[in-house]
């Protein structure tokens, strides 16, 4: 382990800018594909519960609808996507916080966003 | 879905009197009602359900604008109006500024649908810096009519 350890440290020297990028890649991106089965569709009180949901982590949380794709950073980005029921969503992560956040964004999903 | 196909076009209203939540909500909806949308039986029911649906979180969405809405058995097709306010109101909105600009829906319990793409207009549109501005700047209703149609030709999001 330490001499992993030291190999990586090694690495991280020679090579800072490539060592810190694979490392920013290997470990913060998180993706889910959910399908909205709230008869209401993601309307505006689901899409505001997912953005304050979304501000309690590190990380930068996108939704994909086929080719739109949009931050969960505000309402009107998220309503943007028109996601009524039945529609399928890419759900992407990045950032310290992915994988919790992505699982806290499932289970909205899933819970109907409580309704 | 285009804002042709669900704002009134007369019951826009460009100057807002009200200086709160309560008062637009009824000023808008009593637009709705001048221009034949709704009945008159049931204006304090619809006013009822919008309100009631502001508990639930205030319908602000943040840059200024609020989309205060229900679904109501009264409309069998949904309906909607735009109104501007000078001053701006205080509607508990999302990101804590006043509204200028607010979009007023109701919606048949059946049709969740057409709400949601409603709001994805209006949501898309807004998004456009010029758009949001020049419609909180409209002097009158034609000129909220306009803007609404050049939205509607694809005038300002590419």
């Amino acid at each position: 382990m330490a001499e992993a350890l030291g190999r990586t440290r090694g690495f991280a020297f020679v090579f800072p800018g490539i060592a810190s990028e694979l490392s920013t890649m290997s470990q913060t991106t998180a993706t889910r594909t959910v399908v909205v089965t709230n008869p209401m569709g993601l309307h505006l009180r689901a899409a505001d519960l997912i953005v304050k949901l979304v501000r309690q982590y590190d990380c930068k949380v996108e939704l994909i609808r086929d080719r739109q794709r949009v931050e969960a950073s505000g309402v009107l980005q998220l309503l943007g996507l028109g996601a009524e029921q039945g529609v399928q969503l890419e759900l992407e992560a990045t950032g310290p916080d992915a994988e919790q956040a992505l699982d806290a964004v499932v289970k909205l999903f899933v819970d109907n966003f409580g309704e | 879905m285009k804002f042709a196909d669900f704002i009134s076009r007369e019951a826009i209203r460009a100057e807002l009197q009200a200086d709160d939540k309560e008062g637009v909500i009824r000023e808008m909806i009593q637009a709705l009602l001048e221009a034949g949308k709704i009945e008159s039986s049931e204006f304090e029911s619809i006013v009822k359900a919008i309100l009631k649906r502001e508990e639930l979180g205030s319908t602000g969405i943040g840059r200024g604008v609020a989309v205060p809405h229900t679904k109501h058995p009264s409309v069998d097709r949904l309906i909607g109006t735009v109104a501007v306010s000078r001053e701006g109101v205080d509607f508990n909105s999302l990101d804590g500024e006043r509204v200028q600009l607010f979009f007023l829906l109701i919606s048949p319990p059946d049709r969740p649908g057409d709400h949601l793409r409603a709001l994805e207009n209006i949501s898309r549109q807004l998004r456009d810096d010029t758009f949001c501005k020049f419609l909180k700047k409209a002097k009158s209703a034609v000129e909220i009519e306009q803007l609404l149609d050049e939205a509607d030709n694809n005038q300002f999001v590419a």
